[in-house]
């Protein structure tokens, strides 16, 4: 973990209202794991006040990128970095998905909305081990998916207006019953309801399953104690999604 | 700084470097520039990224008897220029604490004052005993005005005669600094300064966080799990500044400024209101290194302005003979 100065190189807008920056960082870009994050200051000043987290969404040689849409203030800002502007980044931060290659052969990687944010990362290092990728990816419209940098990809929208009608969680079901993936692990994120969705149907089949969380967090390393995840362990307690997270094991946290 | 006709010019290399450090009960604090409690951990997680050595002090997070899990999420939220937290004294418990993280501690060449949070007066007092019985701690600061926790924190922290009975107890446990956290939400800090004073309180760090609160117009729902919250940040350093500058006239003890500062400049007028040391709080989560530029930013005022000892700086305030007129507002 470092606090670093980046130059950004540009912001390119890839889907509708979906925008990726990229920067440069070889510290960054040698030392990130798939599912870690980073925590940006989008502009000086205390307006914004707090970093930014994003996941790592992408690197080549000594370029990072991130992908987000503009919810707010700081994404906005984000959204009109130009090259050569500074960005105050911290990081790589987190717990990364555990991709272990001798605990699976499928990985199946699951994105809803901007939930597709750590997959391209994920699916380099997972075709890197040799392994079969299977990737959903599931948004409102055509228009917001993301596909680039993903193999093997099947969508699902909302509306219907491009494949699978319903959610990606629906897509999933299916494609697990059609094609049977030989010993498949999910790595999945996006929003809560989508997650909660996941794990249940993960847990419900016996499929080994992670997610990386998303929520408000003030630091990102842990000593705001603002970010807490609630244990699925009887006696309760919490974890901390940037320091024990983002990426966690459905069988130990309560969505 | 614009520095204009007042401000004297001197020759740098002549000078030898200002003293920034101050002592209290004895013990000699290497700079005016601490990290406050729940900002910093316990110093550890910062120690890859910053060098902590180089702050005046850490204050550890909330030590309570037992471990807290905390309040449920969401915790915080983004507020205009500040932020609301509602932790609810997540902590390891003081056990952990003396097994883990205070060999940590000892070894980091800067002073620690380990902060105590509790819901009786006897909890109070047996957190303070058995740190009391360990090497490495330089003093204690007693959060009796923690908003976020129903039983103990604030309820003890906006009722005098309880924080003057803490105050009571604790005094005879310790030959060390006790340092008292007093809360803003009541009607007047200095009458709460002014009983711990008299009960043999060393200082009295001011402000903790106000209370505060923030509504999802989609939902109608708090966006805290607990309703209100603490805020913090540059929203509420005038607020804070006040309150140093009420409590310095009504009290002879050190005050120790808190409030939302971020920069040296900030830590200035903080001390000028008369605060003789500040800490740094919310500034850690964006910059961990914050603490450290603070000081490094007050020893460079002293010295461009000439200034031997930064003890002179504090309480230094002109408010009799009327207002700046070097303030650029552009």
């Amino acid at each position: 973990m470092r606090q670093l100065l980046c130059e950004v190189r540009r912001v390119r807008e890839v889907a509708e209202n979906v925008y990726v920056l990229s920067f440069l960082s070889s510290e960054i870009s040698g030392s990130v794991r798939p599912g870690q994050f980073l925590n940006i200051k989008v502009s000086g000043g205390s307006d914004p006040l707090l970093r930014r987290p994003f996941s790592v969404y992408r690197t080549e040689r000594e370029t990072v990128e991130i992908i987000f849409n503009i919810v707010g203030k700081g994404t906005e800002i984000l959204s009109r970095r130009r090259p050569g502007d500074l960005l105050d980044v911290l990081g790589p931060l987190g717990v990364p998905f555990n991709l272990d290659p001798g605990s699976f052969e499928t990985g199946i990687l699951v994105g809803g909305g901007l939930g597709v944010a750590p997959l391209p990362i994920t699916m380099s290092q997972l075709r890197a081990s040799g392994k079969q990728v299977i990737t959903c990816l599931g948004a409102r419209t055509a228009g917001q998916l993301v596909t680039e940098h993903l193999e093997n990809v099947q969508v699902a929208t909302d509306d219907g207006s491009r494949g699978y009608h319903g959610t990606v969680v629906g897509l999933l079901e299916q494609i697990i019953a059609d094609r049977r993936p030989e010993s498949p692990k999910i790595f999945g994120c996006g929003p809560t309801p989508m997650l909660r969705a996941l794990a249940e149907f993960a847990l419900g089949n016996g499929l080994l399953c992670e997610v990386s969380l998303e929520g408000p967090m003030a630091c990102g390393f842990g000593i705001c104690q603002g970010c807490p995840v609630e244990l699925s362990d009887e006696k309760g307690g919490y974890a901390l999604m940037c320091k024990d997270g983002p990426a966690f094991d459905v069988r130990t946290i309560r969505l | 700084m614009q520095g204009r006709t007042r401000v004297r010019r001197t020759d740098h290399s002549t000078l030898t470097m200002p003293v920034t450090s101050f002592t209290l009960k004895g013990h000699r604090f290497k700079n005016r520039v601490l990290v406050a409690s729940g900002t910093y951990g316990y110093g550890d997680d910062c120690a890859d990224m910053v060098d902590v050595s180089q702050l005046g002090g850490i204050v550890t997070k909330s030590l309570s008897l037992k471990p807290r899990e905390g309040n449920p999420p969401p915790r915080i939220v983004e507020t205009a220029s500040g932020m609301l937290n509602s932790i609810g004294l997540a902590n390891i418990g003081v056990e952990r604490f003396i097994t883990e993280k205070l060999p940590f501690l000892r070894e980091v060449d800067t002073s620690v004052i380990a902060n105590i949070a509790a819901s009786t007066i006897e909890e109070y007092c047996r957190v303070l005993e058995l740190l009391e019985a360990e090497e490495g701690i330089d003093g204690y600061e007693i959060n009796v005005s923690c908003p976020n926790v129903r039983e103990g924190g604030l309820s003890f922290g906006t009722s005098r005669p309880m924080t003057e009975e803490i105050t009571r107890r604790l005094r005879p446990l310790t030959e060390k600094a006790l340092i008292i956290k007093l809360t803003p939400n009541v009607t007047q800090i200095s009458e709460f300064a002014r009983a711990v004073e008299a009960e043999g309180a060393d200082a009295v760090s001011v402000i903790n966080t106000l209370i505060g609160m923030a509504v999802n117009i989609e939902t109608r729902k708090p966006v805290l799990s607990t309703v209100t919250g603490g805020l913090s940040g540059p929203a509420i350093k005038p607020v804070a500044l006040a309150k140093v500058y009420e409590t310095f006239r009504a009290v002879k003890i050190p005050v120790i400024g808190i409030g939302g500062i971020m920069n040296a400049k900030d830590a200035i007028e903080f001390l000028i209101a008369g605060a003789t040391a500040i800490q740094v709080g919310t500034a850690n989560f964006v910059d961990p290194g914050a603490g450290i530029k603070i000081a490094k930013g007050i020893e460079q005022y002293c010295t461009d302005h000439n200034i031997a000892d930064a003890r002179t700086l504090v309480g230094s305030l002109d408010a009799e003979t009327g207002v700046s007129v070097l303030d650029s507002w552009l």
